[in-house]
């Protein structure tokens, strides 16, 4: 990490690294839009949904409810001092909620007919609710990262316009991120016999709620140690170790629901005996969720960048991607007769969104007043932007 | 009102008419499909795709004096309360309330295949090696049921040779499947009958217009095992709780929003008058 810290003096690596990636990833597109999808995906009529709806929408999602959560936590909940944070974790999601339009793009089979959702509602669709969710929020992210552009800009009339709407915007921008998190659950209680007993509850909507606040400020710190590293901008401690205790306070809740919910089930018994499903119940839950709980309220472990980033990364990896993937994917039903591991141009299409998505935060927090803004009201960038030639 | 189809195990012979009238009437084509290769002799792999709505499965049951050839017509169920119809984004399935058959429109439909995932008996298929693919699947021959004046019934029903597949309204095949039941266990001196006593699709995920009566257990021949509840309950339940959600959500936010502005202002004063 240490060496990361001047990145002046070394070779950029890690530019190259997701540029190549990145133009992989066009390439791959170009034969999935000439061939169809049959010719570069291993999907078929046994799996009709693959890595792009786990990984990228079903993760995406979930990894982009920092937007929501610090935006409450700050503006509504007025905890001030995680106002430095807000502005990284709203580019941060709107560049998730990004990457997740344009990875539904490809996996629709016809896109060009998108619009067709509009004039036809059908109102009983958990996946219509999904689809305006992530219109609507994507456009309340863009809104809400407008102020970073305009300060830049120097734009008067618009910041103050934006923050006269500020609070209102963001409120909506909770009702309907939370909206969209619920409304992935409610998409999979349609599977009924599919997604194995171990997951499948009528609560599944209320769980991912729950578990998407939590991996809010998870994100935040995971993403502040990497940024800090990369960029030498410091996020004090405080908010480090009061974010963690965030995150471990409703997984607590979250724990207590998931073993409640099975409880009410009468299906406690399957942890010790649903083989070899409990095996991937126990790393998820026991590894990404009390873990992490325990991790968080140690004080030698708040006490050290390393210890909050390893028990943020449990939590993200496998108490909720692997959450995710495990109801979307791994013990979900697969049509007789049929296997399902996906192609190496999905998986150059996930990585390479998201290397995409990366270096567009990189210019981002180069160009725009992300992580060296304090008041949004008002604009700074006057004093700011010398600040950051100075740093870089 | 609705139609439906009874599948009689017992009498159905296993040759694949029913699969031929389906392809010729639907204009299929007749191709070899890489994922149905056969092995190990006739039990094959057969399997719905965009270009075959049906296909007649065999399995060989049990061993020496108790061995028997099981055969099942799979087909799209078209449910009662069909998990595709729920599912869909824009509406492009829908069952018909009148015929019972659940049709795809591709005037409406974005591709997105939740219909695929939804469906219990994993039926609707995807056209995967064109550009611009559609979902395909059985249609129950509406295009015939809505001739019905003329009395046409589905392609493949007409097709069968041993009456194994009959149609009518499907509450007189319910009626007529329990009767065949009943009147083979009259017959048999042991009280068994020919049949398992199990009617499937009378009342699986709230009921289908397809049911199934055999000699096995329907489960045998890879038919899902499903509850009476319908798929589309807990979904539905969850999409009629959203306006409620929404507005709780909404008051929530703007009482806690004033709430702790309120307290920082207090706690503001206090911090000044300290000062002061």
């Amino acid at each position: 990490m240490k060496e990361m810290i001047e990145p002046k003096a070394k070779f950029p690596w890690g530019t190259l690294i997701l540029s190549a990636l990145a133009f992989l990833c066009a390439g791959v597109l170009v034969q999935r839009y000439v061939f169809g999808l049959g010719a570069m995906t291993n999907m078929s009529d046994g799996r009709g949904w693959g890595l792009w709806i786990s990984f990228d929408l079903y993760c995406g999602v979930a990894l982009a409810a920092g937007g929501f959560t610090l935006a409450a936590i700050v503006h509504i909940f007025h905890m001030e001092k995680y106002h430095p944070v807000v502005r990284p974790a709203i580019l941060t999601a709107f560049l998730g909620y990004l990457l997740v339009v344009l990875a539904l793009l490809v996996d629709l089979g016809q896109p060009w007919y998108i619009w067709r959702m509009i004039f036809n509602p059908n109102i009983h669709s958990p996946l219509y609710e999904v689809g305006w969710c992530v219109m609507l929020y994507t456009a309340v992210l863009a809104l809400e990262l407008s102020p970073a552009v305009f300060e830049r800009l120097h734009w008067r009339i618009p910041l103050k316009i934006i923050g006269f709407i500020q609070i209102p915007l963001i409120i909506a921008g909770i009702v309907i991120s939370t909206g969209h998190q619920n409304s992935l659950g409610s998409m999979l209680l349609i599977m009924t016999h599919s997604i194995d007993p171990l997951w499948y509850t009528p609560i599944i909507p209320a769980l991912f709620f729950v578990s998407a606040m939590a991996v809010g400020p998870a994100m935040v710190v995971f993403e502040g140690t990497l940024s800090g590293a990369v960029f030498g901008h410091k996020i004090s401690r405080e908010v480090f170790t009061g974010l963690g205790r965030i995150t471990s306070g409703i997984l607590v809740v979250y724990l207590i629901m998931r073993l409640a919910d099975l409880a009410v089930a009468g299906q406690l018994d399957m942890l010790f005996n649903r083989y070899p499903q409990n095996i991937y119940w126990w790393i998820e839950v026991g590894g990404g969720v009390i873990l992490p709980i325990i991790l968080f309220n140690i004080p030698k472990v708040q006490q050290s960048s390393k210890g909050m980033f390893i028990a943020a990364v449990l939590y993200i990896v496998l108490g909720l991607s692997l959450n995710r993937f495990i109801m979307s994917s791994i013990w979900l039903v697969i049509r007789p007769g049929y296997t399902y591991f996906p192609s190496w141009q999905e998986f150059a299409v996930s990585i390479g969104l998201v290397a995409w998505a990366l270096m567009m935060f990189q210019i981002a927090v180069r160009l725009l007043p992300i992580t060296k803004h304090h008041d949004e009201g008002e604009s700074k960038s006057e004093h700011s932007a010398p600040e950051a030639a100075a740093a870089s | 009102m609705a139609y439906g189809v009874l599948f009689d195990g017992t009498r159905c012979i296993g040759c694949r008419a029913c699969s031929v009238a389906c392809k010729s009437w639907n204009e299929n084509s007749a191709k070899v499909e890489k994922k149905t290769s056969v092995e190990g002799g006739i039990q094959g792999k057969a399997v719905v795709s965009s270009d075959t709505f049906t296909f007649m499965r065999y399995r060989e049951i049990g061993e020496g004096d108790d061995f028997k050839w099981a055969f099942a017509k799979i087909q799209c169920m078209h449910c009662l309360k069909p998990g595709c119809e729920t599912a869909c984004i824009v509406g492009a399935l829908h069952r018909n309330k009148e015929t019972g058959a659940v049709t795809y429109d591709q005037g409406k439909c974005i591709g997105c295949r939740y219909c695929m995932v939804a469906c219990p008996f994993g039926i609707p298929t995807y056209q995967w090696e064109d550009r611009t693919p559609w979902i395909r699947k059985c249609t129950f021959c509406s295009d015939r049921l809505n001739e019905a004046e003329n009395g046409m019934a589905p392609a493949c029903v007409t097709a069968c040779p041993t009456r194994a597949l009959q149609f009518g309204e499907r509450d007189e095949l319910i009626e007529e499947a329990h009767k065949r039941i009943e009147e083979s266990k009259a017959a048999d001196p042991a009280g068994v009958g020919k049949y398992i006593d199990h009617v499937y699709g009378e009342k699986e995920v709230g009921g289908t217009a397809w049911m199934y009566i055999s000699s096995v257990d329907m489960t045998e021949l890879d038919l899902p095992w499903l509850s009476e509840e319908p798929v589309t309950k807990n979904a539905r339940t969850a999409m009629s709780l959203l306006p409620y959600y929404a507005t709780g959500m909404l008051a929530l936010m703007v009482g806690i929003y004033f709430i702790t502005k309120r307290r920082q202002k207090i706690a503001a004063g206090k911090h000044e008058e300290k000062k002061g």
